[in-house]
């Protein structure tokens, strides 16, 4: 049986520009190549740069993860000039990083992902009586009305009727890996409506304490929002009342709505359980200090560790001189060759685009084959991200965690293996989401708590001027993002940035072949028992790959070993 | 919102049809007409000739094209207004191409793409958000095996308007920053054949976009724009002179560092850096976040974000722009007064706009000695960039 050649390009609902190539044999997948194909050269741009404006050059690395970048800046450039932050500034960034991650988390799940499961035509004959059933079954909340799954469904009627699609042109509906009845196709789409009106609302909280959102405003050595319950232009008892309601609302869809969905929208694909696990390796550089500082291991909510060949026994512990980063199948030259891998430090990114001039067709017939470069740990790929941080909690016996993945593989009538797969990937984000919105109401009394007791410090302003600084420093800061491990590492010589360098999620998980032919974590889950019945509908492609919920912006960064600008780019 | 409305829009049906059907009275539409109005910064005499102008289109077809970028200016439009207004402004279009949110992939979205075209051809509106990357023939960002650069020339040419939504799009902001490694341009280093709204800001504020949308809608061509392709009723004023911290910038009252009494007091930011003096931006009148703040409004010094080369010419964030006249109501008056008196405003908007203050043509202009001054000592990046820009 002859092999035929795949290509989906522009993979849609991800961040970014990202081309999945494939070949197909008799229904399966053979074959894997993952693509980016966006280069923008961000780290060249800080060198020379204050250090106290780096977080918002980075922050613009990627609007969807927006803050991640800036935070992991603040921590990095803090780490070099040896700042602590107040508790205050603690929280509150501990606030805005969670509840990107939760609204981040529901718009993936609704509005990136959903489609890959749920038929909007199919909802058309949905009986909203019994839409409403199902709803009224698993939730309480209180929109699951009969009256309202109608009207949803008298506007898609009306849609469709239109005959002008908009962005539900060309969809794959009708296509036979749909499994979910018309009534739960109804509620899933009513709820992608509504998801749309919360996740407007909710962000909102990055206005109060950044500004605005997308790209808050951060600040090295805290936070800039001043607390003062008197003030007028200030964090004060208005603004305290508008954040609870933001609090109390996210954390109500979130149990009401998309956990209830997850699941029941995971029991029609239970097979799913067993496709597209890949690589069985998984880290997480932990997340959510609580009264200490990230660096300390003890103070955070989500474990740090590494779970190796799947075996959900053992957390090995994270150490960052183990990363090295290869670029065999990447759009780059090392001088000591293609073949070797090197640690961050030691870098080196000289583009070198070896790929066909446009337009072209394939790249698979290509040695080189993305910007993407390729991270290993200890020589080995790894998958960053929630199903990772998700893991390593379990296996480390976190009782939050223990108890609502239990609760999940209860519910499903499967056992722990079903994580390992493109459905635990969808999965593992639903529970952390969960725990995350719950959690944030902790944070948000904690700072309100500190606050009565007579503590509105936001900022730490001892080494804020230069002339506090040493002539040389350095320093990294860690961040579990959305989307995974996040790391920037910055050296600053005399006041200014000498060095810049990001390690990101989505390099991780889109990562090509190494130097040993080892496929990165997209390649090697659209390999691992995949399924694509209809090569021209490629459907299933974009669940395995949307349940990485992938970040192409933030996956390609470049910086010379030297700091040197890149000055010399070949083009065969 | 980006969802359809109850009731199909049959062929060769109005809006003003259409909103009966969906069972929207007179006096409701009204009240919309007359708040897209007052994003728009116009008088509310006009808010019958919008409600004209809305019931008589239809919806006509939006292609969004995102190339250099990093989605944050698609995330801030999801963030737009009130639910039942944002509904309604996003009906007025069928949004047929738009990577972030449509359902197909690959083949079956260029397909719908090129349908858009073909069917919509020269009455389709063009968004765009990115730069395209001019080096090495255009190898940095590509889409389906395309250049960015060839898509954007052929999706462009048969647009009867052109949007450049956000700093990317408008001049190519982070990535076209010094060294600018991709050489990284704005749509209108493009596209030269029609005039291209620039829709300032890193990212903007959504309801600014859907505002020019209806604009064009409205009125059948685009809004006023300034000499740099932004329309008036968005970025018609400088920051500084809208600020709710002016009258302790006038008074003297300044945080001297972040965090300290006067922070807390909710004093002026310009000694920590804020650029608000040297920037044209709405931020302080629409807000962010359904108005819910801004970022001097919680506390951050403005970056400047609205203006061309901000990264470079704004930077350091955190150093104070020099020599920004301060204490003078009246000087200020003054001086935007002359500045007024070379602004030109064009279109149908004009007279319900001239309230606005119009920037004037020359970047430096618009206030001795305040406005557009570079720092004065160059800083890392203080020199405008050395990229490929046009």
């Amino acid at each position: 049986m002859a092999r035929q050649k795949v290509v989906v390009d522009p993979i849609t609902r991800i961040e970014g520009h990202l081309r999945i190539e494939v070949q197909a044999e008799d229904g399966r997948i053979a074959d894997a190549w993952a693509s980016s194909t966006q280069f923008r050269g961000i780290e060249i741009i800080l060198q020379g740069r204050d250090p106290r404006d780096c977080w918002a050059f980075t922050q613009r690395i990627c609007g969807v993860c927006t803050t991640v970048h800036a935070l992991a800046s603040c921590r990095a450039v803090e780490d070099a000039l040896d700042i602590t932050i107040p508790p205050n500034a603690q929280l509150i960034r501990n606030l805005v990083h969670s509840m990107q991650t939760v609204q981040d988390h529901v718009i993936h799940f609704y509005h990136l992902h959903a489609l890959d499961w749920v038929d909007v035509v199919s909802a058309l004959s949905a009986d909203p009586a019994g839409t409403a059933a199902i709803a009224k079954a698993i939730s309480p909340w209180p929109n699951n009305s009969e009256t309202h799954f109608r009207e949803v469904q008298d506007r898609v009627q009306a849609f469709v009727a239109s005959g002008q699609l908009g962005i539900f042109t060309n969809g794959y509906w009708g296509h036979p890996a749909y499994k979910l009845p018309p009534e739960v196709n109804l509620l899933a789409v009513a709820h992608y409506l509504e998801a749309l009106d919360w996740q407007r609302d909710v962000i909102r909280l990055h206005a109060v304490f950044g500004g605005k959102n997308p790209h808050p405003n951060f600040l090295v050595g805290g936070m800039a929002s001043a607390i003062n319950v008197e003030g007028t232009a200030t964090i004060n008892a208005e603004r305290i009342t508008d954040l609870y309601g933001m609090i109390r609302r996210a954390r109500r869809f979130v149990e009401q709505v998309y956990w209830p969905d997850l699941v029941a929208i995971a029991g029609f694909y239970k097979e799913w359980g067993a496709i597209g696990g890949g690589v069985p390796n998984y880290m997480a550089v932990g997340e959510w200090p609580e009264g200490g500082t990230y660096r300390d291991v003890d103070s955070l909510y989500f474990p740090r560790g590494i779970i190796l060949d799947n075996d959900l026994s053992t957390i090995h512990p994270y150490d960052q001189q183990k990363v090295e980063e290869y670029i065999t199948s990447s759009w780059y030259e090392y001088e000591g060759g293609d073949e070797v891998g090197l640690h961050p430090w030691e870098g080196e990114t000289v583009p070198n685009y070896t790929g066909p001039e446009p337009p072209w067709t394939f790249l698979q017939d290509h040695d080189k084959y993305t910007w993407m470069k390729s991270p290993r740990y200890e020589g080995l790929p790894m998958q960053v991200g929630p199903l990772p941080r998700m893991l390593v909690a379990y296996v480390s016996g976190h009782e939050d965690v223990q108890a609502l993945v239990n609760e999940a593989l209860g519910k499903l009538e499967v056992g722990p293996e079903a994580l390992l797969s493109t459905l635990g990937r969808t999965a593992a984000r639903g529970i952390e989401t969960v725990l995350l919105a719950a959690r944030q109401e902790k944070w948000m009394d904690d700072l309100v708590a500190r606050i009565r007791g007579g503590d509105v410090s936001t900022f730490s302003q001892e080494k804020w001027d230069p002339s506090t600084w040493p002539s040389s420093a350095q320093g990294y800061g860690y961040l579990d993002a959305a989307r995974g491990a996040l790391g920037h590492w910055v050296q600053i010589e005399n006041g200014a940035v000498s060095r810049y360098q990001c390690v990101v999620p989505s390099t991780w998980n889109c990562s090509p072949r190494d130097a040993q032919g080892q496929n990165g974590p997209y390649e090697a889950a659209l390999m691992d028992n995949h399924p694509l019945a209809i090569p021209e509908q490629p459907l299933e492609i974009l669940r395995t790959i949307h349940s990485f919920d992938p970040c192409m912006a933030c996956g390609v960064h470049v910086l010379d070993a030297n700091g040197d600008p890149i000055t010399e780019v070949k083009v065969r | 919102m980006f969802f359809p409305t109850s009731h199909p829009w049959a062929d060769g049906e109005t809006l003003g049809e259409h909103l009966q059907q969906r069972g929207v009275d007179r006096r409701e539409f009204l009240t919309f007409c007359g708040e897209i109005g007052a994003i728009l910064g116009l008088s509310s005499l006009l808010t019958p000739k919008i409600a004209k102008a809305l019931t008589q289109v239809q919806r006509p077809s939006v292609i969004w094209l995102q190339l250099q970028e990093c989605t944050g200016c698609v995330e801030s439009v999801l963030r737009t207004s009130e639910p039942t207004i944002g509904d309604l402004v996003l009906d007025l279009v069928s949004l047929d191409y738009q990577h972030t949110l449509m359902a197909a992939a690959g083949d079956a979205a260029e397909g719908a793409l090129h349908d858009a075209i073909e069917k919509n051809r020269g009455s389709y509106v063009l968004l765009v958000t990115g730069s395209i990357p001019m080096n090495e023939g255009g190898i940095y960002t590509m889409i389906a095996g395309r250049t960015v650069k060839s898509i954007l020339e052929e999706v462009a040419a048969d647009a009867a308007a052109v949007i450049a939504v956000g700093a990317c799009a408008h001049w190519g902001s982070v990535q076209a920053a010094r060294p600018n490694p991709t050489g990284a341009v704005g749509v209108s280093s493009i596209v030269k054949d029609k005039p291209v709204v620039n829709i300032a800001g890193c990212p903007p504020i959504g309801d600014t976009v859907t505002a020019t949308v209806v604009h064009f809608l409205t009125f059948g061509r685009v809004p006023a724009l300034d000499y740099d392709g932004r329309p008036t009723f968005a970025y018609g004023k400088r920051i500084h002179d809208q600020c709710p911290r002016r009258a302790h910038f006038d008074a003297g009252q300044y945080t001297q560092v972040f965090d300290d009494e006067a922070a807390r007091k909710g004093w002026c930011l310009y000694q920590v850096g804020c650029k608000g003096p040297a920037c044209f931006s709405p931020c302080p009148i629409f807000q962010w976040n359904t108005r819910t703040s801004w970022p001097i409004g919680a506390g951050h010094p403005c970056i400047g974000c609205t203006e061309r080369h901000f990264w470079d010419t704004m930077t350091p964030f955190y150093k104070r722009l020099p020599a920004v006249a301060g204490f003078g109501v009246e000087r200020t008056a003054d001086t935007i007064g002359a500045a007024l008196a070379v602004g030109a405003a064009a279109g149908v908007a004009t007279h319900a706009v001239a309230t606005s203050i119009h920037r004037a043509r020359h970047r430096k202009l618009p206030v001795a000695g305040q406005g557009q001054a570079p720092p004065a000592e160059p800083g890392p990046g203080a020199a405008p960039p050395s990229g490929k820009e046009e």
